[in-house]
């Protein structure tokens, strides 16, 4: 076994591998850019090694660098971690050559895997099931009709090279075919450099569906099962599950066998994924093989009990595989979030900057539950722009999926993030989806519920008395502390009233409690909506999160200060608070319903400074977050982004001005 | 006997509908609540003791002799905020348009007397359209001896102004001498001079709202302390305000349980300071991260951001916090920065609210603008505010400390009593830029030496290290204690006693 080991990668991923190193007592070593001086994987690593700028082409991603950081610290291997290095056949050799172990596939391996149409034919010839298609390049527009119509409609056209969804064209018919197959391969062209195109059947209400499979050295292979990621955001994984909804034991098995087929053609030797799209009907077809570990890996831990990362370093140590197909098991269900720095309520645009606040749920066993959090940062970190915005992944396991799912609310519920606004409240709201929790899903899922984006789930009469109920609670609590305030004319009895009306952002619900004295933990049967439910929680004052148990359900609310209340967030829900007695609550029905200033016309200089750059121009479309102007003062450069999207009408500063507050910088239409 | 009761029921409820249903609902449709409304919502419930409330004016000329309404436009009274109590008058714009008359001004004033004999805070309310004119120089004489009794109450018990309605022409000057004015937004605003003389004089056509909206005190003039959205906001707000301050001069802090463990670290705050000394960070975080429950109630918060003022608690008892924010103008100390301050800690002083003061200023602000606009004088007053302060004076030095700021901004010199710097500070003359230029003015020419020069002063001068070593600085602490050594500082500080050498009062530079 290695006694240190080097981990080319960073963020969560980094902090992953080295957290098992250290359980099976290798050393590990970790490399940081300068973007990453403070990150936590350096701190959790028992050496570090700085390997330059923050642009990963000149860091992360330069192998000579990855290598010299090994020779100086004497790492004997390298474990990739995802994305960066991880499928770049061209690192392992030169590792190799430098007698340093990759932990990971032989190069060989990846090669074979690396090209779609290379792979295609490799799968065709394991015996795997593949979409039906032409794996030829196809040359002419009449070439790819007579294809289609032999396949049978719909098909799909797709850039040899492709990724991401670029070069990629459907078609219903023979003159879509035409039209498409010209467009792919232009968009191919530029896109990858590469113009080969080919055409497979098209898949309606496609689902994505993965095997993970493990290989060592000695020829033996096993799949650990599969995972679903059907729910995507422009081909982007959101949420992951193990096992997938759709699947029976026969369907497993086939996908299983025919996986491990596959990488034994290939000679596969390492942890890997075979990715197949498939028909609601269960019919799979093989998509591509992913030869490192992949982001929603722990899903897959959390069923089998086996710790890929483990297992990957063992058989790059050489060791047998000690699983055989038959210890495998499937024990429960597991589910996980991806939380990314991304504003849902601004079409997910990166949101980057300073961790103000960072409480993860708390991890471990609990009831049968299990929460873990796997992450990269801490309180404090930077969400920075030159690398991935995803900040945590989230994972639950329950003894069924809805045990999973309602866990995995419930943690989300009470992951605090403040700073930047993350993916939260959409991931919260989504585990409350009636199709998500019946399974039904595709990769269409987001696309067809959410055609117009995120705007906050539609609140219901069960979250309005959870949320008002957080909010009396909440309220009584402050409340009975401020009946101890010093200097008080008399002692307080500490009885409560009976009556309160809480207010939802413009709603006004009525709640009413038995007679009653306040103290911590807090018990109280609140009547709401003709409803008698038992609140218990031990929630004091400060605390970002109000656990309690409502009518037996555990729920955890988060609480923000706000003018004359509290903000409270819960399953996607955001909402404006104030617990009142029905007679102030009367008064406050009386208030006007204001409409927000119009201030989007204009960017104002926020300072007496010098105009460093303007960024747009007249006419020009910006989006929100978009950087309009620089404007430097006290020799400090601020960088003044559009508030929300709009056309830029008219520029009224220019690079070099010298400006007072409030001086208009440009004109919005 | 029944009868007589009965008689005070009905006198009762005669002057509590004011000016009528008819005038009650006008104020409604205006998006404002009536006087009593107001006090309703502000007091515990309950608690309201209404004093004064037959009262009426005895003016007979231009037949005011047969409009007469109980209570006479403005209700006062006493109650109790979670308990504590404070006195209270609220305009009642439904009688005379809140307008005051002698009568009017002798509840005030009898109020105001109490307020001061009882050391309990006093919070007006007000919605009022001036001076009864039918009363001529009576209604003077009254505005009087209400800013007669506002004077001789500052600084021994706290006195409030919410303004939550047209408040204008002699109106004014009651709260002005307050220490705080709140105002409610879009409903409320204040001036000497309305929008039509403004016209005949200088025939310039501006609104109520451009003129004195709270928009405008705010963030230009100042005179607002903090705004709100509505009635309601504003007075659960006051009620929170009123929670941190103490009753008198001579009180106790005022103080709650708190749950918030003043002996955890926060590794966070170690990552604050950014790495380029260029890049700005928000101080509001530390602010936050420092108090209970990051619990904050922020005094002028929309006018000179660069410098944040307000209240909050640590181990449950008020401090009131002082702090440069780099996010902006990079901090800098100007005018309006070092007014803003200056009044915060005089405030703070008059009430023994110890000072917690969070330094990262580059200097005062260069420029004609700020020397015509007199600099030299209002960083006086900050200054002068500092030196004066008699309570706990704690400073945490995050970043910069330049020039004649870093001795403004509570320094031990001044009789800072706990002065800490995180290893990040820098306490020096000016940058290292700057001063490297000056010193080598021959190097000029080569940017390789001067690099150099610049490096060495950065070595030499860039860190706490250079003032600790003199004892200007009492620790260098780690970012991440900042809340433990701020606890356990006030608590060493809390029987401090201090006393200035007798005086009538100072001469501070007005």
């Amino acid at each position: 076994m290695f006694s240190k080991i080097l981990i080319a990668n960073r963020g969560e991923i980094a902090c992953r591998v080295i957290k098992t190193a250290r359980r099976m007592g290798i050393k590990t070593v970790a490399v940081f850019s300068d973007a990453d001086r403070d990150a936590l994987h350096v701190e959790m690593a028992d050496e570090a090694v700085h390997i330059g700028p923050p642009q990963a082409a000149q860091s992360y991603l330069v192998i000579d660098k990855i290598i010299a950081a090994c020779k100086q610290t004497g790492a004997e291997a390298v474990h990739p971690g995802y994305g960066f290095l991880s499928e770049r056949a061209a690192f392992p050799r030169a590792l190799a050559a430098e007698g340093i172990v990759f932990i990971g596939p032989n190069p060989d391996a990846i090669d074979a895997m690396g090209d779609k149409i290379q792979s295609k034919i490799f799968a065709d010839r394991a015996g795997v099931s593949t979409v039906p298609g032409n794996l030829g390049v196809i040359e002419s527009p009449e070439e790819a009709v007579v294809v289609a119509r032999d396949i049978g409609f719909p098909v799909m056209i797709k850039a040899s090279a492709g990724g991401g969804g670029k070069g990629m064209r459907i078609a219903w018919d023979a003159s879509e075919v035409a039209d498409g197959f010209a467009r792919a391969k232009s968009e191919a062209a530029s896109s990858f450099g590469d113009d080969r195109v080919f055409i497979e059947k098209f898949i309606v209400n496609p689902r994505h569906i993965e095997i993970q499979l493990l290989g060592d050295k000695h020829g033996n292979v096993i799949y650990l099962n599969e995972r679903e990621c059907s729910i995507q955001r422009r081909n982007q994984k959101v949420i992951e599950e193990a096992p997938s909804p759709l699947l029976d034991e026969a369907t497993r098995r086939a996908m299983g066998e025919q996986s491990v087929a596959l990488a034994k053609a290939v000679g596969y030797d390492s942890a890997g994924t075979v990715e197949f799209v498939a028909g609601q009907d269960k019919s799979f077809f093989f998509l591509e093989m992913n030869t490192r570990l992949q982001v929603e890996h722990p899903v897959t831990e959390l069923i089998t009990g086996i710790d890929l990362v483990e297992q990957m370093i063992r058989v790059a140590a050489g060791e047998k595989l000690s699983i055989t197909q038959a210890d495998v098991k499937i024990d429960g269900w597991a589910v996980e979030s991806r939380v990314y720095a991304e504003d849902p309520y601004r079409s997910f645009l990166p949101s980057t900057g300073r961790l103000v606040k960072y409480r993860p749920p708390a991890e471990g066993v609990k009831d049968g539950i299990t929460v873990r959090n796997d992450t990269g940062v801490v309180e404090g970190s930077e969400i920075s722009m030159f690398y991935d915005p995803m900040i945590a992944k989230l994972v639950t396991h329950g003894p069924t999926r809805l045990a999973a799912i309602d866990a995995q609310a419930e943690a989300l519920d009470s992951f605090v993030i403040d700073g930047i606004q993350p993916n939260i409240p959409f991931l919260t709201a989504l585990m409350q989806h009636e199709r998500w929790r019946a399974g039904n899903l595709s990769t269409g899922f987001i696309k067809e519920e959410y055609p117009d984006g995120f705007t906050g789930r539609a609140t219901d009469e069960e979250t309005r008395a959870v949320l008002a109920i957080a909010a009396l609670s909440m309220d009584l609590i402050r409340r009975e502390r401020l009946e101890h305030h010093t200097g008080r004319l008399r002692p307080a009895s500490g009885k409560w009233r009976t009556d309160y009306v809480v207010r939802l952002d413009r709603e006004h619900i009525p709640v009413t409690v038995p007679e009653g004295y306040a103290a911590v933990p807090l018990e109280i049967d609140v009547t709401i909506a003709g409803r008698t439910l038992t609140v218990t929680s031990e929630w004091r004052p400060g605390e970002p999160v109000w656990i309690g148990s409502v009518g037996g359900d555990t729920v955890a609310v988060q609480a923000r200060p706000a003018p004359g209340g509290t903000l409270l967030a819960w399953r996607g829900v955001t909402t404006f608070s104030r617990v009142m007695t029905p007679e102030v609550a009367a008064l406050d029905a009386l208030m006007p319903v204001k409409q927000p200033p119009d201030l989007s016309k204009y960017l104002l200089c926020p300072m007496p400074g010098l105009v460093v750059s303007i960024s747009v121009a007249e006419g020009q479309e910006v989006k929100a977050g978009e950087t309009l102007a620089v404007v430097e003062a006290m020799k400090m450069e601020n960088v003044l982004r559009a508030e929300r999207d709009g056309t830029v009408s008219a520029i009224k500063a220019k690079p070099g001005d010298s400006l007072a507050v409030d001086a208009v910088i440009l004109e919005f239409a | 006997m029944k009868d007589v009761l009965e008689e005070l029921d009905r006198r009762r409820d005669a002057a509590r509908i004011g000016g009528g249903q008819r005038r009650i609902e006008a104020q409604h449709a205006k998006g404002k609540l009536t006087a009593r409304e107001r006090i309703a919502v502000l007091l515990d419930e309950g608690s309201f003791e209404e004093f004064d409330m037959f009262v009426q004016h005895r003016a007979t000329d231009f037949g005011m002799a047969d409009q007469k309404i109980s209570g006479d436009g403005v209700v006062t009274g006493w109650g109790t905020v979670n308990g504590r109590v404070i006195f209270v008058f609220a305009k009642d714009f439904t009688v005379f348009g809140g307008s005051l008359s002698e009568a009017h001004a002798e509840k005030m004033v009898k109020i105001q007397d109490m307020a001061l004999k009882n050391r309990a805070p006093i919070i007006g309310l007000f919605d009022a359209g001036g001076a009864r004119i039918q009363e001529g120089v009576a209604a003077l004489g009254g505005y009087g001896e209400v800013f007669e009794r506002n004077v001789r109450a500052s600084g021994v018990i706290p006195q409030i102004s919410l303004i939550m309605g047209p408040c204008a022409g002699g109106d004014v000057y009651s709260p002005a001498m307050t220490d705080f004015i709140f105002m409610v937004r879009d409903t409320s605003y204040m001036y000497v001079t309305g929008p039509d003389v403004v016209k005949t004089v200088t025939n310039e056509t501006v609104t109520h709202e451009q003129l004195g909206g709270a928009s405008i005190h705010t963030t230009k003039s100042s005179i607002a302390d903090g705004a709100f959205e509505n009635d309601i906001e504003a007075l659960v707000e006051m009620r929170r305000l009123i929670d941190l301050l103490p009753s008198n001069n001579q009180a106790d802090l005022p103080e709650i349980e708190c749950h918030h463990d003043a002996e955890a670290i926060d590794k966070s705050l170690d990552t604050l300071i950014p790495d380029n000394a260029n890049k700005p960070y928000d101080m509001k975080e530390l602010i936050l991260k420092t108090l209970d429950e990051g619990d904050f109630f922020e005094i002028q918060g929309a006018h000179a951001k660069n410098i944040i003022t307000g209240f909050g608690r640590v181990e449950g008892r008020t401090v009131g916090v002082v702090a440069n924010q780099p996010m902006v103008l990079a901090g800098v100390l100007d005018s309006d920065a070092s007014r803003k301050a200056a009044r915060f800690v005089r405030f703070c002083d008059c009430f023994n609210i110890p000072i917690l003061t969070f330094v990262d200023v580059p200097g005062f602000l260069p420029g004609t603008a700020q020397e015509y606009g007199g600099l030299i004088k209002h960083g006086a007053k900050l200054l002068f505010a500092y030196t004066q302060a008699t309570v706990p004076k704690i400073t945490v030095i995050t970043r910069k400390a330049y020039g004649g700021a870093y001795d403004v901004m509570a320094s031990k010199h001044i009789g800072g009593d706990i002065n800490y710097a995180w290893p990040t500070a820098e306490i020096a003359v000016m940058g290292a830029k700057g001063a490297a230029e000056i010193l080598y003015r021959s190097d000029l020419a080569d940017p390789e030496r001067i690099a150099v020069r610049i490096k060495e002063y950065e070595t030499r001068f860039a860190n706490p290290f250079v003032a600790a070593e003199r004892g200007y600085i009492d620790e260098v602490i780690f970012p991440h204690s900042t809340r433990r050594r701020v606890a356990r500082a006030l608590r060493l500080l809390r029987n401090k006693h201090m006393e200035q050498p007798w005086k009538k009062h100072d001469n501070i530079p007005l």
